[in-house]
């Protein structure tokens, strides 16, 4: 069962839309882990860590933006979301929106 | 010499009930299991080795056959583990097995490592297993003590005279003691130099005790004699943490590093101090754990592994990689089980391009967490991240992203609690 999910991912993380082809493939993948310490393996957070997975690739790209410009209040995300270019943001949020929900 | 092949291990899963899950996860999750293109050895079962592990199962789909050893058949997590001693968790609460690994393929075996032959790539055990060869091996064996630094804290001293900075027995250990201190008794504690394992960890240490003394036992005191001429992580939240909720217990002496101890006495001594106890805690210096040591791993100031950024290669030894506390760290980067968590990504991003003859992505990213709780409920934290600098050749702290708590909360204290809930399953389940 995991590792039909692992292919899964792998499957979604190799087959990224345009907007990420000609650079390296696993970018993507590479840069989401950093956010699965918390928010879980993929994005499948346990509760209350919001979870990533299956969410739209706008709502994340808007929160993390909201978050580094210190619209939106936080307790840490303010300062980790600053550490990640418009690009990376991209990357991820386009990783985590074509994970599952478990 | 023998080595254990694959045909060893299929033998032995069929035999054993502990590899039994090796075959069964490959039968259940696909009717062929997957061409493997090698094999990569991971020496340490903590944040770093078991998150490499599980993360080589998952992105190579299979193809890297991986072996974890670790010496103990559980994991027992020193984050949140003060928080046994201040009364507020359990040991079951912080230990873990490794059936979650079994589950993606991963082939765990406990056992010393004795030796490892890196001309030849070949790993030794100290009694169980014959030799092992690998294509890749990673080295993630945390720290190890150097007692010799402190005089008189030998074999007979350390029986007594606890570090608890590995968590599993002494944890125990030390909360016993604690409890059968009399109330007006005082807990000892002696923080070694930076760099060390956890950076907030004795600060949060003294607060999980003060936290139980003023509970159980408000008579009694803490005393922190400190290497360092001042808290060397989220000093002033912590300061006002012990102002705020435990004055008249906490006594916190920067400059003051230890350099001899009496167990018997049951004192510890600076240049300029002796001071008495009840419970005495020494955190000793450290050093990368004694396997990178006699593996040639070691070749930064005596005591840690320095190691390529991009790929976690050790800078000392070809085709072994070096994670977690036992590295070299980079600037700002501290030596926690959550940037270790980080360093095993890296590395198994790395092992699969390199296996699969491609180059390593060349600009990395780490992000690091440092939760401390305070109190049984309220915490706050330190966090950053980083991205490989290649005209540095190390990570670097990202401008702007690197910070620490407004205020101590119970809201941090939720998300503290999430946070090892989280990161325990990232790395073995």
């Amino acid at each position: 069962m995991t590792r039909t999910i692992a292919i899964a991912v792998l499957a979604a993380a190799t087959a990224l839309p345009a907007w990420a082809q000609g650079r390296d493939p696993n970018l993507a993948r590479n840069l989401a882990s950093n956010c699965a310490n918390c928010h879980g393996t993929n994005g499948q957070a346990i509760a209350p860590m919001p979870m990533l997975a299956g969410q739209s690739k706008d709502f994340i790209v808007k929160n993390m933006r909201d978050f580094r410009e210190g619209k939106r209040p936080a307790t840490i995300m303010h300062q980790l979301a600053k550490g990640y270019s418009d690009e990376d943001i991209d990357l991820i949020a386009g990783y985590f929106a074509a994970q599952k929900a478990r | 010499m023998s080595l254990f092949n694959r045909r060893d291990f299929l033998k032995l899963s069929a035999a054993g009930a502990s590899l039994g899950s090796l075959t069964l996860a490959g039968c259940a999750s696909t009717p062929q299991a997957p061409k493997t293109i090698g094999r990569v050895v991971v020496i340490g079962g903590g944040f770093g080795g078991a998150t490499a592990a599980k993360y080589l199962r998952m992105w190579s789909g299979g193809t890297i056959e991986v072996v974890l050893i670790d010496r103990n058949t559980q994991f027992v997590s020193c984050p949140i583990s003060n928080l046994v001693l201040g009364g507020s968790r359990r040991m079951e609460d912080i230990t873990h097995g490794y059936q979650g690994l079994r589950e993606h393929g991963v082939q765990v075996l406990h056992d010393d490592v004795a030796a490892i032959d890196s001309d030849k790539k070949v790993v030794k055990f100290r009694t169980k297993f014959p030799d092992m060869s690998y294509d890749r091996l990673i080295v993630s064996p945390g720290v190890d003590f150097m007692f010799d630094q402190v005089q008189g804290l030998d074999a007979e001293a350390q029986k007594s005279v606890l570090h608890a900075w590995k968590a599993g027995p002494e944890t125990l250990a030390l909360r016993r003691q604690l409890e059968a201190m009399r109330d007006g008794g005082v807990y000892l504690l002696s923080i070694p130099r930076a760099p060390y394992r956890c950076p907030p960890g004795p600060y949060e240490r003294m607060s999980q005790i003060a936290h139980y003394f003023k509970q159980a036992k408000p008579r009694s005191k803490v005393i922190v004699l400190d290497a360092n001429e001042d808290v060397t992580s989220k000093g002033p939240l912590f300061k006002a943490a012990w102002k705020d909720l435990y004055s008249g217990i906490i006594e916190y002496r920067p400059n003051a590093e230890v350099k001899s101890v009496d167990a018997k006495g049951k004192t510890f001594k600076t240049d300029f101090d002796t001071v008495k106890g009840d419970v005495l805690n020494i955190v000793p210096p450290m050093r990368a754990g004694d396997i990178a040591r006699s593996a040639g791993l070691i070749n930064a100031n005596n005591r840690w592994c320095g190691v390529d950024w991009t790929s976690m290669e050790s800078t000392a030894k070809k085709n072994i990689h070096v994670l977690g506390d036992a590295t070299l760290s980079a600037p700002g980067m501290p030596k926690s089980g959550h940037m270790a968590n980080q360093h095993g990504k890296v590395a198994a991003a790395a092992i699969i391009e390199l296996m699969n003859g491609r180059a390593p992505n060349p600009t990395p990213m780490m992000a690091n967490t440092c939760y401390s709780f305070v109190s049984d409920k309220e915490v706050i934290h330190v966090a950053s991240v980083h991205r490989y600098d290649a005209a540095q050749k190390t990570m670097a702290v990202v401008a702007g992203s690197a910070g620490v708590s407004a205020s101590r909360s119970e809201l941090e204290g939720q998300y503290a609690a999430a946070w090892a809930q989280n990161i325990w399953r990232d790395m073995l389940g």
